[in-house]
This record gives C-alpha cells, structure tokens and sequence, in this order.
C-alpha cells in the first residue's frame, strides 16, 4: 500500500485551487465568484497545514489561522458590496456591473 | 500522514463538492456543496495532526462565513435572479474555451513544478506539539504584531460594513 506523502495533499491543493479558479473565470454570479474565492484561500490553507506536517514546524499554522481571519473580513466586507449593488442595478451578475457610478 | 484509503477517499468528495458548487445553477446548493468541501478539508486538518485549525475551520468557514453568505443569498433571492438563468451556459463561447485553455495551463504549470521537486523524502514525522495552548503561545510571542494588526483590520471591516450598509433615510 503507498504512503500517502507532501505530494498527495499539495496535488489535492491545487485541483481545488483550479477549481476555484475555473469558477472565478465562468461564473457571472458575484455571490459565486466569492464562494470560488473562498475556495481558492482554503486550497492553499490546505497546502499550508501540509507542510507544517511535513516539516514540523508550527508557523505554518499560525499562518492559516490568519489567512482565515483576513477572508473573514473579505467576505464580510464583499457581501455588503453586493447588496449595495443589488440595491441600486436589481442584479448581482458581474457582466451588468460596469459603471463606476450607479 | 494517514492512510491511503481514507485520504483517497476524503480527496474524492472534496473534488466532488467543488465541483457541485462550481456546476450547481442553485445558488444554495452551490453554498450547501462549499460547507461539504470545508468539513472534508476539516478532517484532512485533523488527519494532519492539526486539531485547533480543523476546530477554527467548522467554526467560523463552515459556520459563520457560509451562514453569512446563506443569509445574503436568501436575503436577494438570489438563487432566481435574472441575470443567473443565462450564467455560464449563457457566457459567451470564448470566454468558455479561454477560461478551459487557462486552467489547464494552471494545472500543467503546477505538475511540472509538483514532478520537478522530485517528490518529498519520506513522511514528516516529525513529532510537535501541536496543541492549542502551544498555537496560542505561538501566536502571542512570535507573532504579536500581526495578531495586534488582524484586530484592527477586523474592526476596520466592521466599520466598514456598517457605514457601506447605511441607507439614506428617506422623507
């Protein structure tokens, strides 16, 4: 039976993280353009932690736990930019937001 | 770093559910299918010997983050807007192949690079302590000053949501 390495976990990374990505690029709903975002900086939480593991040091935790601080703010701060949007154009696709002005 | 069978088998629904989110034209389910991927990621967390961090994702990704964004998406009625019946089968064909040939090449550029390293020398076995208390003595001895300066920019987000979100009053 192989033993699961570094590799499996940072090839796991990145297929989510493409993914992520792939969302980014085909979606026209914000709501789900954030979520692949979300996805994305779990990804590379993910590849994080990995390494803390393989190389026994724990300042690659520490790092996650502020990368999950820093897309809670995001995320807060990006959905009220939505509603915002929504209030003033009754839409949330990112193809019909292309004015800076109301 | 855990066996086999069961990191094939986390790996497998994780993918999975990334993959319903990014497919699902629902935006709930799309946000139901996110809270699957963080909880599989949480026990790849714990498999990693990592407790405090699997804790810390359940709690405030698939808690707080995805409840916010559940609350958004029900507040709008966001899962029938207009503009959602025509997305991404509506976008336009070359934004499609365009999006297709860039996360190949994503994916190409980080195998060659994952193939090049000559894969890792064994598994890290390295045993440390990686408790809460020694996260936390951590984080306030080596890291105080990033700790201090995520404190202000979470109130500076709070700030900012609360002015962004302020109605004008009206009559």
């Amino acid at each position: 039976m192989p033993e699961v390495t570094i590799d499996w976990y940072v090839a796991l990374s990145v297929i989510l993280f493409s993914i992520g990505a792939l969302g980014v690029l085909l979606r026209r709903n914000a709501i789900i353009l954030f979520m692949s975002i979300e996805m994305m900086l779990n990804a590379a939480n993910l590849a994080f932690v990995a390494f803390a593991r393989h190389l026994g040091d724990l300042d690659g935790q520490v790092l996650v736990f502020f990368v999950i601080t820093v897309a809670a703010a995001e995320v807060a701060v990006g959905l009220v930019l939505i509603v915002t949007i929504f209030r003033t154009k009754k839409s949330i696709n990112i193809d019909e937001i292309h004015l800076m002005k109301g | 770093m855990g066996n086999p069978i069961v990191f094939g088998i986390l790996a497998i629904i994780a993918i999975a559910s990334a993959l319903g989110m990014l497919l699902s034209r629902n935006a709930v389910h799309s946000a139901l299918f996110l809270v699957l991927n963080f909880s599989t990621i949480a026990v790849l967390y714990l498999i990693l010997n990592a407790p405090f961090i699997a804790m810390v994702q359940i709690t405030v990704y698939a808690g707080a983050i995805m409840v916010l964004f559940l609350f958004v998406i029900m507040l709008l009625g966001a899962e029938q807007l207009r503009g959602v019946r025509g997305d991404w089968r509506g976008s336009e064909r070359w934004q499609q192949l365009l999006a297709g040939v860039l996360t190949v090449t994503l994916l190409i550029v980080f195998a060659v690079v994952l193939f090049q390293g000559g894969g890792a020398t064994g598994s890290g076995v390295t045993a440390v302590d990686t408790s809460p208390s020694a996260l936390g003595l951590r984080l306030f001895e080596a890291y105080l000053l990033p700790f201090e300066l995520t404190g202000v920019l979470l109130l500076a987000a709070m700030i900012g949501v609360v002015v962004l979100n302020k109605t004008k009053k009206r009559g």
